[in-house]
């Protein structure tokens, strides 16, 4: 307190300049006090929320490679995957020199590789070293998994597959997410995606197993993009086959491998035990996921129209679900 | 080199040693996560844990064995723990040397001159170890009604013998002498009384022992606040419970040292207390070397302990800071074998009155706070343990609360207790499926395997999940869900959903469904045109768009019950998926409605083993339309909910 004691020698008159001084630092202060009043004045309130403008994803597919599919028989993921691939026209039709490519898995539940319920580490690490050989600069995966992230990543042998074949693991953080609304979706509006991985990408690889599901009928290809979608998403099981067209309204990818070595015909999508897997013994490569689905949905025993979501995105433009339109490659490689 | 240096090396060396250990207890793949690093060292080297286990347990639970090694250390050389290894001790020592930097010497000095209030620690520390004493006490009366009463009675009498001997000379003031008469008055009594319900133990140390109040600080509130923009100890940001006042009581600690310096260490630390005990006997003290003292308290400037070393030094005071060495111009305090020329206090001096006082709130606390009956009949079947807890009165027995458990789950599930259990329960761990990334997750023993005192009992996934040699034992059950049909979207809403029943991990589901049809609000539909895969109303009541998901059908109520999936509609028309039986007409078609295809999820108590993703992943996301409560948890039996 002593500081702001000003003396001042006793006087009968009033000292101009103190006078002065002191009425243009009050002046200031108060014209100050008006203008940020003035600047923050909100006549309205808070509002509602705004609508966020409409984003579209950037379009993975290599339109110049054609439209395939291969399907692929044989017990042994590595041989019949590059089979499937070689039958497509060869992974270096799709990625090019340079490529930063993201592949999607399904590494939802932190459960041993063993039960089949997430993508097969060895799958992976093939489909990463193949792009590597085909030029890509980098390759990531990503997935915002159900359980925890980085159990997912751990228990199901994905991240040790990744570390040892070069691939970057992304686990999903809320600053990678953004709320966007795709154009001509019905249900992602204002909802958050998990955008960064993909903007950074040049090319989108999804690879999942085939598993039951009993809302949905199954979970393929298309259902896979799920794991792109954040916030409390799993509203949308109350409009699933809606939801399952809108994921594949939202991504286009280069390539989705369907892995049917060993479907999950029971139980699923969490599976648990080795009785909730049948081995079907196909690997299911193809540029177009409705096809792709379309043909996954017979290994667990089911037809296309028994599941309303592939008939939503066919008949949204998204693929056929009729595959002999695509002249499938049908390889048996015991 | 002086030895306070080297006292800095080795408290910096500690200090970060511990931060250490508390960011590795992180789950995942690479070297630096968990490894094998003996993440619990300090725990285990902090014999207030082993000691206060042993009085609740009468064993020493694997690496608590650790602290026999502090325990002899301090019998030879005092309380080097506190000055030289505890990181609660450095950091008051540091923040303690922080807010003196400016006071001179006169006023360091004043501020290092022992209180009367340092005696607070001891009484603390009975108070403490008087409430785990109660089962030792049932259990020396039980043993007491088994052995022959001459033994009983000739111990009776010597230890009477001891309190009045010790009573009558005045000049002892043992706090052995003290715990041995109360012993003997409470095994005299369970011999005579039979008593067992008005004695209970339960380990409350934790709340003030400075090793577990500085892990459950670090691992719930200062590495969640650090880590929330580096993100290494966790990918999400990690939340607690009450972290407030677990974070509010650190830093009152940590503050108070600039109002007395090491205020948490002179005059509350518990653990400092049993050092002081344990020390009196310590081969080489801190002492004056010769009578050349001139008596002008420099040594008191940067005394840790508040010891008095210019005076008559109380030896269970000094933490062997080392500072008097080299503030005494004149050389006479050393660290000697023989003791100060001047004389040393070795007992704390407690009042009698002061010490049976502390000692029997210690011992009446428990069976007190117990009176609420939640070990009962009252349990709160809120309160969910990890999987592997013992039963809760075990449990109680061990839990340090620490915080590691909660620490190491990886899905952020294990969450301190606020007060649902009382002041007993306080910070031990709970499961709150509302928060974290998962809720428990099946292949996951983390928190029983880091458990320092097995309150939460090591589990092998095959004892968990009731596989292997376990399959007769069944799965570890921490408690079962309950779907509320009032909230719950298919069951309350005709809304379709089942996430719960997705998600549920167990194998086969203990979530199954039960497939419905139920008709709309909107009645029989008023059709006026037919064709095989199109029907025309007369009326528009519907919704646009709205019953082509896939769950919505037309239902025919005529003998051959038909059933048509809906692929769209507008206001007035209906598309179908397939095509309606050949003759269709508005007429055959009077008792149409649309029907909505619904699995209703049911929870099957025999396979539910409580891991709560279901009610992690509802989406009815305040009050969750299924919950897990604890009933059906394989710990107590009293509380199973089947027949078996």
């Amino acid at each position: 307190m002593k500081r702001d004691c000003v003396k001042t020698p006793f006087q009968t008159r009033m000292a101009r300049r103190d006078f002065l001084k002191r009425t243009a630092q009050a002046g200031l202060a108060v014209a100050a006090t008006g203008a940020l009043g003035y600047f923050l004045y909100d006549p309205e309130g808070p509002g509602g929320t705004t609508g966020k403008s409409a984003l579209a994803l950037p379009d993975f597919s290599v339109p110049e490679a054609g439209k395939h599919i291969a399907i692929v028989t044989g017990t042994d993921r590595v041989k019949t995957v590059n089979a499937g691939l070689k039958a497509i026209g060869g992974i270096e039709a799709f990625i090019k020199k340079g490529d930063r490519v993201l592949i999607k898995v399904n590494a939802a539940f932190a459960t041993p590789s063993t039960l089949c319920a997430t993508t097969n580490p060895d799958l992976l690490a093939e489909v990463a070293r193949l792009c590597f050989h085909a030029g890509a600069a980098s390759v990531a995966m990503a997935d915002n998994t159900i359980n925890d992230p980085s159990s997912c990543y751990a228990l199901t042998g994905l991240a040790e597959a990744a570390e040892s074949s070069g691939v970057r693991t992304i686990l999903p953080r809320d600053s990678l997410f953004q709320e966007i609304t795709i154009p001509g979706s019905n249900l992602i509006k204002d909802w958050p995606v998990l955008l960064a991985p993909l903007r950074s990408a040049t090319k989108l690889i999804g690879i999942c197993p085939v598993k039951d599901h009993n809302r949905s009928g199954a979970s393929m290809t298309m259902k896979n993009w799920y794991g792109f979608i954040g916030g409390r998403r799993n509203i949308f099981h109350q409009d699933i086959h809606t939801f399952i067209k809108d994921l594949a309204l939202m991504i286009q990818p280069t390539i989705v491998i369907l892995d049917g070595t060993m479907s999950m015909v029971s139980n699923g999508p969490t599976g648990g035990s080795v009785s909730d897997l049948k081995p079907t013994n196909t690997m299911i490569v193809s540029t177009d996921q409705v096809a792709a689905d379309a043909a996954g949905a017979a290994l667990l025993g089911r037809k296309p129209s028994d599941l309303p979501f592939i008939g939503k995105a066919e008949e949204a433009g998204l693929g056929t679900a009729d595959i002999e339109h695509l002249s499938p490659k049908r390889i048996n490689i015991g | 080199m002086r030895i306070t240096t080297v006292r800095r090396i080795s408290q910096i060396f500690f200090f970060a040693l511990f931060i250490w250990f508390c960011i590795a207890s992180t789950f995942g793949i690479s070297f630096w996560q968990l490894r094998g690093w003996p993440v619990n060292w300090f725990l285990q080297l902090d014999p207030l844990v082993a000691l206060g286990t042993l009085l609740t347990t009468r064993t020493i639970y694997a690496g608590l064995i650790w602290a026999l090694a502090t325990i002899a250390l301090t019998l030879l050389l005092g309380r080097f723990f506190c000055g030289w290894v505890c990181p609660f001790g450095s950091l008051h020592h540091f923040v303690g040397y922080l807010g003196s930097r400016n006071r001179t010497i006169k006023d360091r000095v004043a501020a290092n001159r022992p209180l009367g209030a340092q005696k607070i620690k001891y009484y603390v520390l009975t108070a403490l170890l008087s409430a785990t004493a109660g089962s030792l006490l049932i259990s020396l009366a039980d043993s007491a009604r088994w052995a022959p009463a001459w033994i009983i009675g000739a111990l009776v009498i010597s230890l009477f013998g001891l309190t009045a001997a010790s009573v009558a000379s005045r000049r002892s003031n043992s706090l052995l002498t003290f715990f041995f008469s109360l012993l003997a008055l409470w095994t005299a009594a369970g011999y005579l009384l039979k008593i067992d319900g008005p004695v209970a133990s339960s380990l409350m140390t934790g709340l003030l022992d400075p090793i577990p109040l500085m892990h459950r600080s670090v691992n719930l509130v200062l590495l969640p606040f650090a880590d929330s923009s580096v993100h290494i100890a966790s990918n999400a940001q990690r939340h607690y419970d009450g972290a407030w006042l677990i974070g509010l009581i650190f830093l009152s600690a940590v503050f108070l040292n600039l109002v007395v310096p090491r205020f948490y260490c002179r005059i509350v630390c518990p653990l400092g207390a049993l050092y002081g005990v344990l020390g009196r006997f310590a081969l080489w003290r801190v002492g004056k070397k010769n009578s050349e003292c001139r008596d002008c308290r420099l040594c008191d400037s940067r005394c840790e302990g508040a010891c008095d070393p210019g005076r008559v030094i109380r030896v269970p005071e000094c933490v062997l800071c080392m500072n008097c060495l080299y503030t005494c111009k004149d050389d006479v305090i050393g660290y000697n074998t023989f003791r100060s020329e001047q004389g040393e206090i070795v007992s704390p001096n407690l009042s009698r009155r002061g010490f049976v006082v502390a000692s029997l709130s210690g011992i009446a606390a428990i069976p007190l706070l117990r009176l609420d009956g939640k070990l009962g009949a009252n349990y709160d079947p809120a309160l969910v343990r990890p999987p592997g807890s013992l039963t809760e009165a075990d449990f109680l027995n061990r839990c340090i609360k620490c915080g590691q458990c909660a620490r190491v789950c990886p899905t952020n599930v294990i969450q301190p207790d606020e007060w649902q259990r009382g002041l007993e329960g306080i910070w031990t761990p709970k499961l709150n499926f509302r928060t974290g990334t998962s809720g428990c997750q099946l292949n996951c023993t983390a928190c029983g395997q880091i458990c320092p005192t097995a309150a939460i009992r090591p589990l092998s996934i095959d004892e968990k999940l009731g596989r292997g040699s376990f399959e007769h034992t069944g799965p570890i059950r921490i408690g079962t869900a309950f779907v509320d049909r009032g909230r719950c979207l298919p069951w309350a809403m005709d809304k379709p959903c089942i996430v719960c029943q997705e998600n549920c991990p167990v194998s086969p589901k203990a979530i199954t469904v039960r497939e419905i049809f139920t008709p709309l609000q909107t009645g029989n539909l008023d059709i006026a045109k037919v064709s095989p895969r199109l029907v025309v109303l007369g009326t528009a009541p519907l919704r646009n768009g709205r019953y082509g998901t896939g769950d919505y059908y037309l239902f025919v109520d005529n003998p051959a019950r038909t059933r048509v999936r809906i692929s769209g509609n507008t206001e007035s028309s209906i598309a179908l998926q397939s095509e309606l039986p050949a003759g269709s007409s508005p007429e055959t078609l009077k008792k149409a409605e649309i029907q909505v295809r619904l699995q209703i999820p049911q929870v099957d108590p025999e396979r539910c083993i409580g891991c709560g993703i279901c009610e992690h992943e509802c989406p009815v996301s305040g009050l969750r339309a299924i919950r897990v409560s604890a009933e059906g948890e394989t710990r107590h039996k009293n509380h199973s909910l089947l027949l078996k």
